[in-house]
C-alpha cells in the first residue's frame, strides 16, 4: 500500500481487468469465510457457557459484516465496519449494558442469575433428626484409606468411599466377599475389616469424611450411626417458590432474594429487574440525596470555576502578549514555553503537585509557613483542599485557553478597535465591549466542551485524594472532593459490597446532564447545518 | 502639570511601560508555568532524595536517583516505559488507519443515516467511560477465556480496548482535512479507472500524510497518559504501563522515594514533551483554527 506517486493527479495506471477483479472479489470472501468461521467458533463457546448478551452482539456484529461486504449498495459501510464494529463492542454494547444495570439490582449480593441461585440454593444439604440412617461397619486398607459398608434401615447394604457414588454391589461382585449373619461383607479386597475397638480408634478420622455424593451424603455420626444429608430446599416449579424440607417454610422470590412469610430472606440473591427503583431511591431518599446534590453542586463548581478562572489566565496572558512591544521572537519563545504544563503528561502533573500541596513537608507549605505562619490543610481541610485541586487544574488548563484565545483575538478586525478609540472608548471599554462578545462567539462552544470534559474530569481528583476528605455519616461513601463520576467510581470499585445497579443510575444522570449540555452547544452554534 | 501630563502620555514613556509590564507578566506567568517542573528536576537531581529536604536549588547534584530508578526491583522502570510506548505507538497506528478510513467514507460518500451516524458518533464520546469499565472488564475477561492472547493483562486486550474509541475520536478533524481535497481528483482517477480503495491508497493518503502524522501522534499522547483503563485491566507489575506505575510511588514510602520519582517523573514526561514541540506547530495552528470556525 506504498503510495508510488509523488506529485497530485498523476495516478499510476491501476489494473482494473476482469481478472484483477476475479482475484479481488476471492480475496475478499476468502477474508469473510475467515472471519466467519472465527466468529461462529466464538459464538458457540458463548452459546455453550450462556453469555447472552455478548453472544447477541459478536452475532449482530459479524452478520453486519457479512451483509456490508456482500451487499454491493452498503460499500460505504465497509469503510466504516472495523470502527464501526468496534464501537458497536466496546463503546455501544458498554452504554446498553449501564443503562440496563441501572434497572436491576445487580450488586455484589446480587451477582447471580435467577436459575444459578436456584441451583446454588438446591445443592445445599442438612441432616435431620429422622432423616434416612444407616448403621456401619468400617474397613480400612494398608495405605489409611477407608471403606463403609453402610446397612439402610431397610435392610439394603451399601458400599461407600469417599467422595465416591455409593455403590450396592453383590458379594463376588468387585472387591466384596461374602456376607456374615448381620449383612456385613466379610473382607473386601485390598481392605481389612475393623472391629469395633479398632473402629473407636479411628472415629475421629471417619466422622471427617463424606462419602457417597451430593445429593445425598452420608456422614459418620456415631458408633452405631451415619446420618444421610437431604437437600434442603426444593424448588417447585409451577408456584415459583422455594420449600425449605426442614423447616417447612415456603420462599417466594421477592426484588432478588427468595423470601419467607416472615421476612428472612435467602442468600445469594439473584439479578432481577427493579424497575425505576432505584431512580427513586436516589430522588426520594434524603440520606442519599443530600450528599448527591452535595457532590453535584461541588462537580458544577469545580468545573465552573476551573474553566473562569484558567480562560480568565489565559486570556490575560494572549491578549498581553498580542499588544506587547516585545520582539515577537521573544513572545514566540515565551508561549511556547508557557506550553509547558500542557505538554507534560496528566499523570505526572498531578502526582507532582500532589507531592508539592503535601502537608507538612510539601514545599507550598513551608513557603506558607514562613511566609504567613500557617500550613492550609490541603488535603484534609474540605475547603482548602477543593482550593488545591482548581489551582491544580487552572495549571493544568491555561496553556490551551492561552492557545485558543489567541487565534480568536488575532481575527478580530483592527478597525473596530479603531473606530472605537476615535468614539472615546477607554481601553476597558474596549476589551468588554468588543473583544469579549466576538471572542465567545468563536471560543464558546471549546468553552462549554471544557466544561463537560472537566465535570467529567475522574483522574485528577482520583489521583489527587481519592475524592477525599471524607464525609462523615453518609450511607454511601462521600468525599468532600468527589465529582460525580468519583462518586460512581467508589460505588462500583470503592466498596466490597459494589452496588452496580445504583451506580449505573448515577451513571446515566451524569450522561443525560452532559448530553444535554453537548447538544443545547450543538443547536446554538448551528453545526448541524454546515456537515 | 502639563509638562508632567504629557511625560505620562508621550510615547516613549508608554512604551517603556508596555514593555515592562509584558517582562512582569512573563516573568509571573512563566514562574507559575515552570514551578512545579522545575522543583521536580532538582529533586531528580538532588541525592538526599527525600520530599522533606529538596529544596528548589539543590545543594548537591547527582544521577544517583536515576540509577536507584533503573535499578529498583520493585519499579521495572524502563519495562514500564517500553510497554507504554509500544502499546501507544500500536493503538495510534491502528487507529489513524481506522479513523482514516471512516473519514473517507464520510468525506466521499453519501449514505443514508450519514449525518444521523456522525453526529451519534460525537455524542457517544460524551458518555463516561468509567461505568462502562464493568462491561468492558468483563468482555476482555469473557475473550481471555477463549483467546488468551487477547485477554486480561495482556497489552493486546489493552489496544483492543482504546481502539473502541478510534472511530469516534478524531473522526470530525480528519474528515474536515478529507473536505478539503478536491473532489476532481477522485473523479478524475475514477475515469482513469481506478476503484475506489486505489484512490485511497494512492490519491489521498500521499496528501494527507502530515496530517495523519499529526493526528498519530495526538493519539499517541491521549494513549500514553491513559491511568483508569491501563489500571484496570492489567494486573501484573512487569505489564504496567507508565501510568499505573508510577502511581503506585505516590502511595507508598512518599517521603523517602521523592527523588526516585522525580526522575522517573523526568524520564517519562520526556518523549512526550519532545512529541509535542516537534509537532507543537501544527496542534497550536489546528487548536486556534478550531476556535476561528471559517
Amino acid at each position: 500500500m506504498k503510495s508510488k506517486i509523488s506529485k497530485v493527479g498523476g495516478p499510476k495506471r491501476p489494473s482494473t481487468s476482469p481478472l484483477g477483479f476475479l482475484a479481488g472479489y476471492t480475496l475478499k470472501l476468502i477474508g469473510l469465510a475467515i472471519l466467519d468461521a472465527i466468529a461462529l467458533w466464538f459464538l458457540s463457546q458463548l452459546y455453550k457457557d450462556q453469555v447472552w448478551f455478548m453472544f447477541i452482539v459478536i452475532g449482530v456484529i459479524t452478520i453486519g459484516i457479512n451483509l456490508v461486504f456482500l451487499v454491493e449498495k452498503l460499500y460505504p459501510f465497509q469503510w466504516l465496519a472495523p470502527g464501526l464494529a468496534l464501537m458497536i463492542l466496546l463503546v455501544v454494547y458498554p452504554v446498553f449494558f449501564t443503562i440496563y444495570t441501572a434497572f436491576t439490582n445487580y450488586s455484589t449480593s446480587n451477582l447471580l442469575t435467577k436459575s444459578q441461585v436456584i441451583t446454588a440454593l438446591q445443592s445445599e444439604q442438612y441432616i435431620s433428626a429422622d432423616g434416612p440412617a444407616f448403621s456401619w461397619t468400617a474397613f480400612r486398607s494398608p495405605e489409611g484409606a477407608f471403606a463403609i459398608w453402610f446397612i439402610s434401615s431397610d435392610g439394603k447394604g451399601y458400599l461407600g468411599m469417599p467422595g465416591q457414588l455409593l455403590e450396592q454391589p453383590l458379594p463376588g461382585q468387585g472387591n466384596l466377599g461374602a456376607l456374615d449373619e448381620n449383612g456385613v461383607p466379610l473382607s473386601l479386597t485390598g481392605y481389612t475389616r475393623l472391629t469395633k475397638a479398632q473402629t473407636v480408634k479411628h472415629l475421629t478420622e471417619l466422622t471427617a469424611l463424606q462419602f457417597g455424593t451430593k445429593p445425598g451424603i452420608i456422614t459418620i455420626a456415631s458408633i452405631s450411626k451415619a446420618a444421610q444429608y437431604q437437600q434442603k430446599y426444593t424448588y417447585l416449579p409451577e408456584q415459583d417458590q422455594l420449600l425449605d424440607n426442614e423447616t417447612g417454610i415456603v420462599f417466594t422470590p421477592v426484588n432478588g432474594n427468595f423470601t419467607s412469610p416472615d421476612g428472612t430472606s435467602l442468600n445469594p440473591g439473584f439479578q432481577v429487574g427493579v424497575g425505576l427503583k432505584n431512580f427513586i431511591k436516589l430522588s426520594n431518599t434524603a440520606a442519599l440525596r443530600g450528599p448527591v446534590l452535595l457532590v453535584f453542586s461541588w462537580t458544577i463548581g469545580f468545573a465552573l470555576f476551573s474553566v473562569l478562572f484558567s480562560f480568565a489566565l489565559g486570556l490575560f496572558l494572549s491578549v498581553t502578549f498580542q499588544n506587547s512591544l516585545l520582539p515577537s521572537v521573544l513572545i514566540k519563545a515565551i508561549r511556547s514555553v508557557l506550553l509547558l504544563p500542557y505538554a507534560i503528561p496528566f499523570f505526572l502533573s498531578v502526582l507532582i503537585w500532589r507531592g508539592l500541596f503535601n502537608q507538612t513537608i510539601g514545599v507550598i507549605n513551608r513557603i506558607f509557613e514562613a511566609l504567613f505562619h500557617f500550613s492550609p490543610l490541603w488535603f484534609n481541610d474540605p475547603g482548602w483542599a477543593k482550593a488545591a485541586i482548581i489551582i491544580i487544574n487552572v495549571w493544568l488548563m491555561f496553556p490551551y485557553m492561552m492557545l485558543i484565545t489567541t487565534g480568536s483575538l488575532q481575527s478580530i478586525p483592527a478597525d473596530l478597535y479603531e473606530a472605537a478609540e476615535v468614539d472615546g472608548a477607554s481601553s476597558w471599554q474596549r476589551f468588554w465591549k468588543i473583544t469579549l462578545p466576538l471572542l465567545l462567539v468563536s471560543v464558546g462552544p471549546l468553552l462549554v466542551f471544557s466544561f463537560a470534559g472537566t465535570f467529567n474530569n475522574f483522574g485528577l481528583i482520583f489521583l489527587y485524594n481519592r475524592g477525599g476528605p471524607p464525609v462523615p455519616n453518609t450511607p454511601t461513601p462521600i468525599g468532600h472532593t468527589d465529582i460525580l463520576i468519583s462518586y460512581v467510581y467508589n460505588l462500583a470499585f470503592g466498596t466490597s459490597n459494589a452496588d452496580y445497579g445504583y451506580a449505573s443510575t448515577i451513571t446515566i444522570v451524569i450522561f443525560i446532564i452532559v448530553a444535554i449540555m453537548t447538544i443545547a452547544q450543538f443547536k446554538y452554534t448551528k453545526v448541524w447545518e454546515e456537515v | 502639570m502639563l509638562e508632567i501630563k504629557s511625560k505620562l502620555t508621550s510615547i516613549s514613556f508608554q512604551r517603556t511601560v508596555n514593555i515592562i509590564w509584558s517582562l512582569l507578566v512573563a516573568v509571573l506567568a512563566l514562574g507559575f508555568a515552570l514551578f512545579p517542573i522545575l522543583f521536580v528536576v532538582a529533586a531528580a537531581f538532588n541525592p538526599t532524595g527525600a520530599l522533606s529536604t529538596t529544596t528548589l536549588i539543590p545543594n548537591q547534584i547527582s544521577l544517583k536517583n536515576f540509577s536507584d530508578l533503573l535499578s529498583d526491583p520493585a519499579h521495572p522502570f524502563l519495562l514500564w516505559m517500553w510497554n507504554s510506548l509500544k502499546v501507544s505507538v500500536i493503538t495510534a497506528i491502528l487507529a489513524v488507519m481506522i479513523s482514516s478510513f471512516g473519514a473517507y467514507a464520510f468525506s466521499r460518500f453519501r449514505f443514508p443515516g450519514r449525518q444521523g451516524l456522525l453526529y451519534s458518533l460525537l455524542l457517544i464520546q460524551v458518555f463516561p467511560n468509567l461505568l462502562a469499565m464493568i462491561a468492558l472488564y468483563i468482555i476482555v475477561y469473557q475473550i481471555g477465556r477463549y483467546f488468551p492472547p487477547l485477554g486480561l493483562n495482556t497489552h493486546a486486550g489493552l489496544i483492543f480496548i482504546y481502539l473502541g474509541g478510534a472511530l469516534g475520536g478524531t473522526i470530525w478533524l480528519m474528515k474536515g482535512f478529507f473536505d478539503t481535497i478536491p473532489r476532481e481528483l477522485d473523479e478524475a482517477a475514477v475515469i482513469d479507472g481506478a476503484s475506489r480503495g486505489q484512490v485511497f491508497f494512492y490519491i489521498i493518503f500521499p496528501l494527507i500524510r502530515p496530517i495523519l502524522m499529526v493526528i498519530g501522534i495526538l493519539s499517541l499522547i491521549g494513549t500514553y497518559g491513559d491511568f483508569i483503563l491501563a489500571r484496570i485491566l492489567i494486573t501484573r507489575t512487569d505489564n504496567f504501563t507508565i501510568a499505573v506505575g508510577m502511581s503506585l510511588f505516590s502511595n507508598l514510602q512518599y517521603n523517602v522515594e521523592w527523588g526516585k520519582f522525580s526522575a522517573g517523573a523526568i524520564l517519562g514526561a520526556f518523549p512526550i514533551v519532545i512529541l509535542f514541540y516537534a509537532t507543537q506547530k501544527w496542534i497550536v495552528s489546528g487548536l486556534t483554527r478550531g476556535a476561528v470556525k471559517g
